[in-house]
């Protein structure tokens, strides 16, 4: 690996490092606010209407996963300035 | 914590560090990682149908992550994707029938052991072999930039070739990937994928990654993140199916997924350090793993 690559890992790791502290504060709310507001409806669904809870399933995940990873880029090209690969 | 779904009390830590671990692995490999995810869950104690099922949903999610980041980065396919999401499906039911068949025989947990043992060792003997000897290969030559790592070289070649000469119509232009190839190879590709992840479980990543790269010549980068992109497909199909069957905890696949999230990003981003021969050659142990998890449950009895 070139000494420019080597700057670039150590770069991103840094910064990684720095996201994950930010990150899991922020998810640490997001657990309690996720079980306290869905869990009970998420469970009524699983027990009453359970096609309609698997569609829920996926939408929630995948909604999950598209706002988690707009969070995590945006707080990689904050540590990076502008960057965020 | 209690998830009240699944009736199990799991430490929330526990399940983001598990998806943390798969989320690197994912996005670095372009697999589902359900042979970590599936005995991980059972460790803790959660049934082994919530195991299976939450498994495929946390799947989901860190794919959605994961293939996003390797779009921003060029390196997926949509169309050859969602192509190959229609095989994956036919495949999945076709194991899935397949293990049906075997049960009444009476010897599915043999048979499936014996072929995976053979086909997990398979993949990992020749990725060995051939990323080896792509990197010898390539040792005497100029150094790769990082604007040509994408482009990439394997010792297998010939034989990817030789498969890309056979056109039978319709043909597919793959621009994005530089191939121009038969629909019935992509499909038969993820149909054979497909099968093999009705057939073993999990999405079979392990198989369909290198067959894009060997079969139909896809560049190691861009066969990973679209592997991705078609696990969003088919996982969030085998998701549905489960969770109709009452075997999804949604609320653990998605605490799984926070750790998930950073893990895959860390994988998708590392992608781009590593050349395509290197990126196979680390691959290697994965499908050894599988082999070992088989070789475990046979001998002990106990299902991981």
């Amino acid at each position: 690996m070139s000494p420019r690559s080597k700057t670039a890992v150590r770069r991103t790791l840094r910064a990684f490092a720095l996201e994950i502290v930010i990150y899991a504060a922020l998810v640490t709310g997001y657990f309690f606010a996720v079980l306290h507001f869905l869990g009970g409806w998420l469970v009524g669904l699983e027990t009453g209407h359970i096609r309609v809870y698997a569609a829920v399933s996926i939408l929630l995940i995948i909604g999950q996963a598209a706002v988690l990873e707009a969070i995590t880029t945006g707080l990689m090209r904050l540590l990076r300035g502008g960057r965020s690969e | 914590m209690f998830f009240p779904i699944s009736h199990a009390h799991v430490s929330p830590i526990y399940l983001v560090i598990v998806g943390f671990v798969i989320g690197v692995l994912g996005g670095f490999f372009g697999v589902g990682g359900s042979f970590i995810a599936g005995p991980a869950l059972r460790a803790v104690g959660i049934d082994w149908n919530f195991a299976v099922g939450t498994d495929l949903a946390h799947i989901v999610g860190k794919s959605v992550v994961a293939a996003k980041r390797h779009r921003a980065l060029g390196n997926v396919d949509l169309r050859l994707g969602l192509i190959m999401a229609l095989g994956t499906i036919a495949g999945a039911e076709g194991g899935a029938q397949l293990i049906q068949m075997l049960k009444r025989a009476g010897n599915v947990n043999f048979v499936v052991s014996i072929v995976s043992i053979v086909i997990y060792v398979g993949i990992s003997g020749f990725m060995i072999w051939e990323s080896s000897k792509t990197m010898a290969q390539l040792k005497g030559r100029k150094k790769t930039t990082a604007r040509d790592s994408k482009s990439d070289q394997s010792a297998f070649e010939h034989v990817t070739k030789a498969i890309q000469r056979w056109r039978v119509p319709p043909l597919i232009s793959l621009p994005q990937s530089g191939v121009t190839i038969s629909l019935w190879i992509i499909l038969l590709v993820a149909f054979v994928g497909g099968l093999f992840s009705g057939f073993l479980g999990g999405g079979a990543g392990y198989i369909r990654m290198p067959s894009m790269v060997y079969v139909l010549g896809i560049p190691t980068h861009l066969a990973v993140g679209t592997d991705l992109f078609e696990i969003i497909i088919s996982a969030s199909y085998g998701t549905f199916s489960h969770a109709i069957k009452g075997n999804v905890d949604i609320l653990i696949a998605l605490v799984m997924n926070t750790g998930a999230a950073v893990g895959a990003q860390l994988g998708a981003i590392s992608t781009q350090y590593f050349t395509g021969p290197k990126i196979r050659l680390a691959f290697v142990p994965l499908p050894l793993i599988g082999a070992a998890i088989v070789i475990y449950t046979m001998f002990s009895g106990h299902k991981l």
